[in-house]
């Protein structure tokens, strides 16, 4: 009856795996040879352990019947201690199968552990409370929470935590662009960017790869790649504070084309807003309020000075680029973002952004001003 | 309770040896093995019932997509005692309460090797959980994950991980001091004739875990004291910035927590090597086997640690070695189940309730295990860690082996222990529901974390097409709930039943079952000679020439001759008069209560410090001064 029963849930864990509606970040649905190869282990192994399964639990209900209490019987049973072959055989037996399975297990590692050569796209990644930036220093591009590739290549990512170190004494200082190499301590006596405090994240996006954690102090590496264009979902998997439930990301693949379109799009400066648009007013509290923590490439104040901003937070220049904040949990749209500025302690827990107490009026300037980063 | 009464006793320095060996005042003062086992065993189960309310919060909030029924805040508390708690508070000293009580008995002894230590131990133990949930109204609860990685749990804002440093220090001198006792206790307290191969599995499975213990814990310690030392006085041990590594957090804490986890699936393995031969009506097959697989289990089990940290960063060859080691340590595994079900085999099985929770115990770790080997295969897990399959594999093991397997060691000794039956109908009706409630709840995680959930989210959106395998599991969890309630109704309605037990109720093979039920405060009136590993058995049957097992008959040559040169003890007639017992003291209960103050004083001041300090010293005093006996 167990046994049964458990066969049955089995099964249906099965068959449920293989037809999950939307299943959008599942390690069961490989799109690149980086996601392909632990998936091939992982089937492999799958069914290895299917037919052990079976087996033994097929024993144990054949002998949980056969050998279950009669009411006719009297005799007690004879008083095996053992059988030394059996033994000998059932040691030997899983050794030999878990020997089969290390051969290609050891292999795999070795691959995935390999730096890709030839024609690769370098980017780096930084874990935040709770979002990640990603920085593409060929193409001096720094966006958030959106990963652009292109398709075909393969994408070596060199992942950092960002943040303060726990002793700092006032995290809320401003700090240069993250360093792009993770060092431990920070670069010219500096503190490290970024607001929150660097702990470890975890960068995981299951149709492309396996998981990489992101430990301070420690340069680790991944590397990705895409089939097929398209948007694969993302999500922080180690365990980083208050509101790590709140720090997906996603991998966007484009053709080679499109990704170069999109890398052209996203090196161009920030327009300047009209003159005489609630956005010429959002812009001015921007340069007042938000660039200890925000970036955006061509910000110049009234007098038309260029304004430098800093990365601690995510960088904005193209903003509405982007279909998703709040480490992509949120559509980034007018509303969210007015709600976002009203209080963002309400829309994300423990945020690291404070709420600056500013009046619906400006709220729609801001709204305003942040629709023109396109 | 005993933290509010005990002081008002104390006259000036000196405190009247307590006599009472029976009572409510004697619970305070006990140190017999077997009334400390039933304070572990309650104690523990009572920590069961809030650890799996924390679970049902858990499932509540993950029923449905999209729920803000908990926050993010509350959710971290939540599932981080749950994990605490469950480990540390219920599966720990659950196994604590089976060893106390049984030890001794199942190898022919009168007590522990010292049994003042043994009180000190649980009350220690008691405090620390108290300790540890006392954080809910005084600053916050442990929410950085029962892993405590740094230097998350370092930058916290709120007391909770101070608390749980802290605590399980505490927890941990309580482990420590039993774990040395019960070692002792094995190694030199046998009954004439009770030869390390003639002991119990349950003994041997003791005596690894005590192994472990004694050698994982003193890791842990480090940790603590590193992570406390950076939380309360400006250490930098995982802070990269100065110089601190937070990868060595993880290796401390790994180093322990994989030899824990061990610890808590051995004492399972030892009750279930006991309960099938007793209801096959066959000797454990290849007992041998068993015994080195489970000495081999805690050997490989320090060498696995770093399967925790394959996505870590730590490199191939690191990767490749941990990753070996940690097939290799199923191998000792799977020679356990199929000697388990060597001994089923061409038996005569009676299927009572602890049988049914001994061959579901087998079933559903047979599941773990597989998916546990999948977590060998590095590049598999590098997708499968931090998700929901890693969950589903886990409690597999911990609930699916542990509970299922102390469950089953409830329903088998509690006659023993109580003197009282449970109600096997309703044992059955128990075992059935949690059994179907597990499944429910941990199958569909499987398929939760291959789709890609990860751990410890409060919340996930409806588009990841994680909602109806989230509800499937919320449902069964609460089955599970149902299937624990009727278990405690039950178990509190065998009290109602007159106390007229037998010796020997499941014609069992171990000594513990030749002294009455329950056991007299002495265990034996006459210590038992051992002549063969299974000496009850074969004191009751006999094999012809023919190889045919014919009971003996009572009181006849079935009770092996007496050789006067085994020398029994001559002094252990009439009822026990004249047994030399360790006297009850209050002096292990106040040594233990001065830990929680002293932890208190590190957050709230020095005076608690001192008074925490003046507190143990006075118990430790008092201890070394009164007799053990008198």
């Amino acid at each position: 009856m167990r046994s049964k029963t458990l066969l049955g849930l089995s099964a249906l864990a099965v068959v449920a795996a293989a037809c999950a509606p939307n299943a959008s970040q599942s390690a069961l649905e490989p799109a690149g040879p980086y996601a392909q190869e632990p998936h091939n282990l992982f089937v492999f192994v799958f069914w290895v352990a299917a037919a052990i399964f079976v087996l033994v639990e097929g024993m144990l209900l054949v002998f949980a019947i056969r050998y279950r209490h009669r009411k006719d019987r009297t005799r007690i049973p004879a008083q095996v201690h053992g059988n030394t072959r059996l033994e000998v055989a059932w040691t030997i037996l899983p050794t030999l199968i878990l020997a089969g399975v290390a051969v290609p297990t050891v292999a795999t590692i070795w691959d995935l552990a390999a730096e890709p050569e030839g024609d690769v796209l370098e980017v780096n990644v930084l874990g935040h409370q709770w979002w990640w930036e990603f920085d593409y220093p060929e193409q001096g591009i720094v966006t958030a929470n959106e990963l652009h590739i292109p398709t075909g290549r393969p994408v070596f990512l060199t992942l950092c935590a960002a943040g303060f170190g726990y002793g700092e004494e006032d995290p809320s200082a401003p700090g240069p662009p993250a360093p792009s190499d993770c060092q431990p301590g920070p670069p010219e006596g500096l503190p490290p960017a970024g607001i929150g405090a660097s702990v470890v994240h975890s960068f995981w996006v299951p149709e492309l790869a396996g998981t990489q954690d992101v430990v301070p102090g420690q340069t680790n590496h991944l590397t990705i790649q895409a089939d097929e264009p398209g948007v694969y979902e993302g999500q922080c998997k180690e365990f980083c504070g208050l509101s790590h439930a709140y720090m997906k990301h996603v991998v966007v693949a484009h053709t080679p084309e499109d990704f170069d379109r999109w890398v052209a799009d996203q090196q161009a400066d920030a327009a300047v807003p009209e003159p005489g648009t609630d956005a010429v007013a959002g812009a001015a509290i921007f340069v007042n309020q938000c660039t200890q923590c925000h970036a955006i490439e061509g910000l110049q104040d009234e007098n038309g000075e260029p304004v430098a901003g800093n990365n601690g937070g995510p960088n904005l220049t193209h903003l509405m680029s982007r279909e998703c904040f709040r480490g992509c949990t949120l559509p980034l749209n007018d509303g969210n973002l007015r709600a976002w500025l009203e209080d963002p302690r309400e829309i994300e827990a423990g945020s690291f952004m404070p709420d600056y107490g500013l009046s619906p009026e400006e709220l729609d300037q801001m709204v305003a001003f942040l629709n023109t980063l396109e | 309770m005993a933290t509010v009464s005990v002081p008002a006793e104390r006259p000036k320095g000196v405190l009247r040896r307590p006599s009472a060996t029976s009572g409510f005042w004697a619970w305070f003062t006990t140190v017999d093995h077997k009334k400390i086992g039933i304070l572990y065993g309650i104690t523990a189960f009572a920590f069961f019932l809030i650890g799996g309310t924390e679970a049902l919060l858990i499932r509540v909030q993950l029923a449905r997509p999209d729920q803000e029924i908990l926050n993010p805040a509350v959710y971290n508390e939540i599932f981080t005692m749950h994990g605490v708690t469950m480990v540390f508070l219920v599966v720990m000293p659950l196994s604590a309460a089976f060893f106390n009580y049984l030890l001794p008995l199942m190898i022919g002894a009168r007590d522990v090797a010292f049994p003042r230590l043994n009180a000190f131990s649980y009350w220690a133990f008691l405090f620390a959980g108290i300790f540890i949930y006392s954080s809910w109204f005084l600053g916050g609860a442990p929410n950085g994950g029962w892993f405590g990685y740094a230097p998350n749990s370092v930058v916290d804002p709120t007391r909770g991980m101070t608390f749980y440093a802290i605590g399980l220090l505490i927890a941990g001198i309580a482990s420590t001091v039993s774990a040395f006792n019960l070692a002792v206790t094995i190694i030199n307290m046998r009954a004439p004739g009770m030869t390390l191969f003639r002991m119990p599995v349950f003994v041997w499975m003791g005596l690894v875990v005590q192994m472990l213990l004694a050698f994982s814990l003193p890791v842990i310690t480090i940790g603590l004291v590193e992570l406390l030392f950076d939380r309360l006085y400006g250490t930098h041990f995982f802070d990269p910035a100065t110089g601190g590594n937070p990868v060595l957090w993880q290796h401390l804490f790994w180093l322990f927590g994989h030899p824990e986890v061990y610890i808590l699936i051995l004492p399972a393995m030892g009750i279930v090597s006991e309960i099938l031969p007793v209801f096959s009506r066959k000797p454990l097959f290849g007992y041998q086997f068993v015994v080195f697989s489970g000495i081999a289990i805690g050997f490989i089990g320090f060498g696995v640690w770093a399967h925790h940290m394959f996505a870590v960063g730590l490199g191939p060859v690191a990767n490749t070695a941990f990753g070996v080691s940690t097939m290799i340590i199923a191998i000792p595994t799977g020679v356990k189940i199929f000697n388990w079900m060597g001994t089923m085999w061409n038996g005569d099985l009676r299927f009572t309730t602890p049988m049914l929770f001994a061959v579901g115990f087998i079933a559903m770790f047979v599941i773990g295990g597989l998916s546990g080997v999948t977590h060998a295969i590095v590049p598999s897990d590098y997708q499968q860690t931090d998700t929901y399959y890693i969950v589903a594999h886990f409690h597999y093991v911990l609930f699916g082996g542990a509970i299922l397997g102390l469950f089953g060691g409830m329903y088998y000794w509690w006659p023993k222990v109580f003197g009282r039956m449970l109600s096997e109908t309703v044992g059955k009706v128990v075992f059935w529901l949690m059994l179907i409630g597990f499944n429910l709840t941990f199958g569909p995680m499987h398929v939760l974390g291959l789709q890609g959930m990860p751990r410890r989210i409060q919340s996930y959106p409806d588009s990841l097409g994680l909602s109806f395998w989230n509800l499937v599991s919320t449902i069964g969890a609460f089955t599970i709930a149902v299937s624990v309630l009727i278990f405690l109704v039950s178990a509190i309605a065998s009290f109602r039943r007159p106390k007229e037990m037998v010796a020997d109720p499941w014609d069992a093979r171990t000594i513990e079952w030749l002294t009455s039920s329950p056991p007299p405060e002495h265990n034996f009136d006459e210590i038992p000679v051992v002549h063969s590993l299974d000496e009850l058995w074969h004191r009751k049957y006999a094999e012809t020439e023919g190889g045919r097992v014919v009971p003996v008959a009572a009181g006849g040559s079935g009770e092996p001759a007496h050789d006067p040169a085994d020398g029994h003890e001559a002094d252990g007639h009439g009822g026990g008069h004249g047994i030399h017992l360790p006297g009850p003291s209050y002096f292990p209960l106040i040594a233990a209560l001065g830990l929680p103050v002293l932890g208190y004083g590190l957050m709230f001041g020095i005076g608690y410090v001192i008074a925490g300090l003046v507190i143990t010293l006075a118990g430790v005093f008092g201890w070394i001064l009164e007799p053990s006996a008198e």
